[in-house]
């Protein structure tokens, strides 16, 4: 399978590869390591004219402690998330979830950013950004604004990014007082059927549900029930309620409500041992 | 666009459209056809090589992204027609049966070695879930990857 014809060009920094996407319109895609959009301009689902690749702006790849949170550049690899000993130390969740990615190869190219932009509500990495409610820095020739990750995820694909600006970095607050992943697939390396990312941190906590709607799922209900003291099943038996599941070739809305329960269950048993 | 890609130990220089996926190019263009395209989906592996010594889907990397880097493919593990240490294992521990996966496989073992020194046959198992062999001779790769880790593992003592 062969893309569509396009133009190319690179970025060397941030600030140009905002520069180029003023000038080229929202014809115009950022190509970070290509990992969703060159599979989606393979299956000439997504054709843009223009693909401004930033893969080259190493200024914009780095894992930084500021002390309540960790600043984590749009472009680092799941790779180099995964791995970071300054992210299993103040937010395990995120370097776990990060080792759910595709497969090795994936995670090798593909980035922390990129997969957030993306906006696929199956994907491992933005559910977790929800639950560990984390914020999203955004830039255009405008200037820079954030974004919480409960607020940018707005419809399927679809995120609160203007077309023209580029994520340039994800704060995740530190959180170590435990935490669970769970994910239900077929394959090995496939998209979740179900996902549930959770974690609790002095006096706060989440949880958030991968495949459960058109957004990945802040799973509101379930979460304040838990932080008030119910047991790990109570609270996932809120789980489904703020979901809004549709049935597809794996599962029936009835199967997704059901894993949403158990997988919620067992990620709260696993972040309150 | 004229990239300059330096595959195996030589540097090349082409002109290549922009939508040229990196496989297309080690085949089509280098003609190194070692280099399988199997699913074509970034989900089967047998297209692995390494770019800059990790190991890639390369069914899903553009040849412009190499622009400037190094690939190894499984022509280029070989020295002198004396096969690397992954390629002897695989052969003494009859990890192939039809062989397609093959060169994917030995590309993405060798990136886990490298990556994990210490390998368990979880690991192996966890750490090849890029590759699919249909034959599903999974056992024999496996035993593989471990005999090359453990050679590798003595001859560094």
């Amino acid at each position: 399978m062969i893309p569509a014809a396009f133009d190319y060009v690179r970025a060397e920094s941030a600030d140009e590869a905002v520069a180029l996407i003023g000038e080229h319109g929202d014809e115009a895609k950022f190509l970070a390591g290509g990992h969703s959009l060159l599979p989606l301009m393979k299956l000439r689902l997504a054709a843009p004219s223009v693909l401004i690749d930033v893969a080259r702006v190493t200024d914009l790849s780095y894992l930084n402690d500021k002390g309540d949170h960790v600043a984590i550049g749009a472009l680092t690899r799941h790779h180099d998330v995964e791995h970071s000993s300054l992210l299993a130390s103040v937010c395990p969740l995120l370097a776990h979830a990060a080792s759910y990615v595709g497969d090795p190869q994936v995670r090798h190219r593909g980035t922390i950013g990129g997969s957030v932009a993306h906006a696929d509500p199956a994907s491992d990495l933005p559910a977790t950004l929800v639950a560990l409610d984390a914020t999203l820095v955004a830039r255009s020739t405008r200037g820079e604004r954030t974004i919480p990750a409960r607020e940018f995820f707005v419809g399927f694909l679809e995120s609160a990014l203007a077309p023209d600006e580029l994520l340039t970095e994800i704060r995740v607050p530190h959180s170590t007082g435990g935490f669970g992943f769970q994910k239900f697939n077929r394959r090995a390396q496939d998209w979740a059927i179900v996902g549930v990312a959770a974690h609790r941190s002095n006096g706060g906590g989440g949880i958030a549900l991968v495949n459960m709607g058109s957004t990945p799922i802040f799973a509101r209900q379930a979460t304040e029930a838990w932080l008030a003291g119910a047991s790990p099943a109570e609270a996932a038996a809120l789980a489904p309620a703020d979901a809004h599941p549709s049935a597809d070739l794996n599962a029936s809305v009835e199967y997704r409500n059901h894993l949403a329960t158990v997988l919620t269950r067992r990620a709260l048993e696993a972040a309150s041992a | 666009m004229r990239i300059s890609v330096n595959v195996n130990g030589s540097a090349t220089s082409d002109e290549v459209e922009p939508r040229l996926l990196l496989v297309h190019y080690l085949r089509d263009v280098l003609n190194l056809t070692g280099t399988n395209v199997g699913c074509d989906t970034s989900s089967c592996g047998a297209c692995t090589v390494h770019l800059d010594g990790e190991a890639v889907k390369s069914c899903t990397v553009l040849a412009v992204q190499a622009d400037g880097h190094e690939i190894t493919t499984i022509e280029g593990l070989a020295v002198d027609g004396v096969m690397g240490p992954m390629q002897r294992a695989f052969h003494e521990e009859h990890g192939l049966q039809c062989g397609f996966c093959t060169p994917g496989m030995v590309m993405a073992a060798i990136s886990l070695v490298n990556e994990q020194p210490n390998l368990t046959e979880q690991d192996v198992r966890i750490g090849l879930e890029g590759n699919l062999c249909r034959c599903t001779g999974y056992h024999n790769i496996v035993k593989a990857v471990l005999r090359c880790a453990s050679e590798l593992q003595e001859t560094a003592k």
